[in-house]
């Protein structure tokens, strides 16, 4: 079953479409890293995806099916929007009485235990947290609703190093325990590498991957030979990232599979996730959100 | 981690929550304001009730005097003219209140939500969000339409000594503080402010808006609006209508039933200030000249239908807003 489902699916604000003619596939009990420069469209497909923002083109599907932002589909999906928007002036223990509210499968029981375990105050207002326990409170809100599918956006991006293990062990344990899908953004390269294993690329509001780690791995490989041949080999394969160093050439290149043969006198490396990303969002010929990590053989510059 | 094993336990019917679970939510949200207003109605009503004790023991033993010709009773009467000359002044920081009331209950509703972001939590909650502000508005409006229902009653009772000695029962300083009006400002200033919140999406500003509006709004009626609500009744009389109506206007017409301006009366029948500045020419003297004074008014008999007109007005009006307030919401995209 497909936890996700677009076609097509389009945004615009105005003339300039934040998202464009996207279409992919999500198969469920993924963690999936969306990945893209600012202003690719991460915000505006999640937001998609949960009703907050309405399709101008195309259509989106959660939950195996059920129209996205539908009451239906809320009642499946946990949403945690930038910044961990919670109730300031409320308790956590108040919040959780709202939550429990506002929604069907909400556990209260689930909610104080996690909280119990943060050592996250029942009873502090969520204006006298630190930042770290806020997300914290909003990811457990989220999961004690019970969902398949969390959608989380950027909810690394404010945290120090302590709080991210803390928050994605959190969201590892859920998947783990509960087999709930995910689904977050992030900048946090090194982190997402660890634990995602799905990936959608996302630059200039269109998806350029969307598919899980393990078949990327078994698609996309680095070809290491002499510059002199370079032009020739990459003639005949699709390039992702084409770097030229004096001597040698780096070539991510994608492939039909693992057997494809290797052109003589080249040697094939497989690709890392970060590695891959970068690719990818370099080839949309934007600047990536981490500097590419360098490269002895590679020359300044030579890059595409 | 088989599909199996994820929906044990849940409730996935497509049936929508009972409206009775914002009950709670909108507790939690709005109490500080519930409470807020709710103590501030209180305070004003302890007070209302203490003076207004006291000014119906000294009015009821002034209508109990007899007869009311007797020195005594005019005695009796002016003194509580005299005493409680400016009992009525408590209408003006009264008529604040609605515009109060729109900017802190009804402004930050939305705005707050907008601004802060949590309104993406709380629309993506299972309640549904079109559902979510209809109970919302309802839930915080309707308590404050009560609370400001019982106190226009309060109002009316305590103003009623000094009608018709210092206020007319439309007089513009009282009118929409009382009864039915009341109860149909409050709820108009609260859905201006839950409207302009959720177009604005910034608390300050927003208060600041509602405030503007729904104070131009109160003044606009009192000023210019009520007055037409039914064509003025004209009558022709040089001491103008009785002391209970609500009088809009003078002129002078001539013979031919030409309008006079009142320099001219005066230069005829000169008044008894200097410059026969004072209107109210010589009774006598104005026929001799053909001149006739004609006045404008409302009679006090139309307080009732005017109470009618203006809260049904100001319900629609809220109705409205409130209408548009939801439609926004429903269809905004974040």
């Amino acid at each position: 079953m497909n936890i996700i489902e677009t076609a097509g699916l389009g945004k615009n604000y105005g003339r300039t479409w934040a998202l464009r003619d996207c279409t992919f596939a999500m198969p469920e009990g993924h963690l999936a890293a969306l990945v893209g420069p600012n202003g690719a469209g991460k915000t505006t497909l999640l937001h998609l995806l949960v009703g907050l923002t309405n399709a101008a083109a195309g259509t989106a599907t959660v939950l195996g099916g059920l129209p996205a932002g539908s009451r239906a589909a809320l009642n499946g999906i946990a949403f945690v929007a930038q910044d961990a928007p919670v109730y300031t002036n409320l308790t956590a223990a108040n919040m959780i009485r709202l939550a429990r509210n506002l929604n069907r499968n909400f556990d209260p029981p689930y909610a104080r235990a996690r909280l119990g375990e943060l050592d996250i105050p029942l009873d502090r207002k969520a204006a006298k947290l630190s930042g770290g326990q806020r997300a914290q409170l909003a990811l457990t809100l989220a999961l004690a609703k019970r969902p398949r599918l969390l959608i989380l956006d950027e909810p690394l991006a404010s945290l120090d190093p302590l709080a991210r293990h803390d928050f994605m062990g959190t969201v590892l344990a859920a998947v783990g325990e509960d087999g709930v899908s995910v689904l977050m953004s992030s900048h946090a390269l090194a982190e997402l590498q660890r634990v995602a294993d799905f990936l959608i690329v996302l630059t200039k509001g269109q998806v350029r991957v969307a598919d899980t780690a393990e078949d990327l791995a078994s698609t996309h490989r680095v070809l290491t030979g002499p510059a002199g041949s370079a032009d020739q080999v990459a003639r005949k394969l699709h390039v992702v990232q084409d770097q030229r160093g004096e001597a040698q050439a780096h070539l991510l290149v994608k492939t039909h599979g693992p057997k494809e043969p290797v052109p003589p006198g080249w040697e094939a490396h497989p690709a890392g996730m970060e590695e891959l990303v970068l690719a990818y969002l370099r080839s949309a010929g934007e600047t990536g959100p981490a500097p590419l990590p360098s490269k002895p053989t590679a020359s300044t510059g030579a890059a595409r | 981690m088989t599909a199996l094993t994820l929906t044990t336990g849940r409730n996935d019917s497509a049936r929508p929550l009972p409206w009775r679970r914002m009950v709670l939510v909108t507790w939690l949200q709005h109490r500080g304001v519930l409470v807020g207003v709710a103590a501030l109605f209180g305070a004003l009503a302890i007070y209302l009730s203490i003076m207004g004790l006291i000014v119906h023991h000294a009015w009821t033993v002034d209508m109990d005097c007899h007869p009311a010709s007797s020195l005594t009773c005019q005695n009796l009467a002016g003194s509580f003219a005299t005493q409680w000359h400016s009992g009525a002044t408590i209408a003006f920081p009264l008529q604040l209140l609605p515009a109060l009331i729109g900017a802190f209950a009804g402004a930050p509703m939305l705005a707050r939500e907008m601004e802060t972001g949590t309104f993406r939590y709380a629309w993506t909650q299972d309640f549904g969000r079109t559902r979510w502000i209809i109970a919302k508005l309802t839930l915080v409006g309707g308590p404050l339409a009560v609370m400001a229902g019982a106190f226009g009653i309060l109002t009316y009772w305590y103003f009623g000594p000094f009608v018709p000695g210092q206020l007319n029962p439309l007089d513009p300083r009282t009118f929409a503080l009382e009864c039915l009006a009341l109860p149909g400002w409050v709820l108009a200033a609260f859905a201006i402010g839950a409207f302009v919140g959720m177009l604005i999406r910034r608390v300050v500003p927003a208060m600041a808006t509602a405030m503007a509006v729904a104070g131009g709004l109160g003044l606009a009626a009192d000023l210019y609006l009520r007055q037409h609500y039914l064509p003025p009744l004209v009558m022709v009389s040089a001491n103008g209508p009785a002391q209970s109506a609500w009088t809009l206007g003078s002129w002078y017409t001539g013979r031919g039933g030409q309008v006079v301006s009142a320099e001219t009366v005066n230069m005829a029948c000169p008044g008894p200030g200097p410059y026969g500045s004072t209107p109210g020419a010589p009774a006598q003297c104005m026929p001799k000249h053909g001149y006739t004074q004609l006045w404008s008014y409302q009679p006090a008999s139309r307080y009732w239908p005017f109470q009618g007109l203006e809260s049904g007005g100001l319900l629609l009006l809220a109705i409205l807003l409130v209408a548009a307030t939801i439609w926004l919401v429903h269809r905004r995209a974040a």
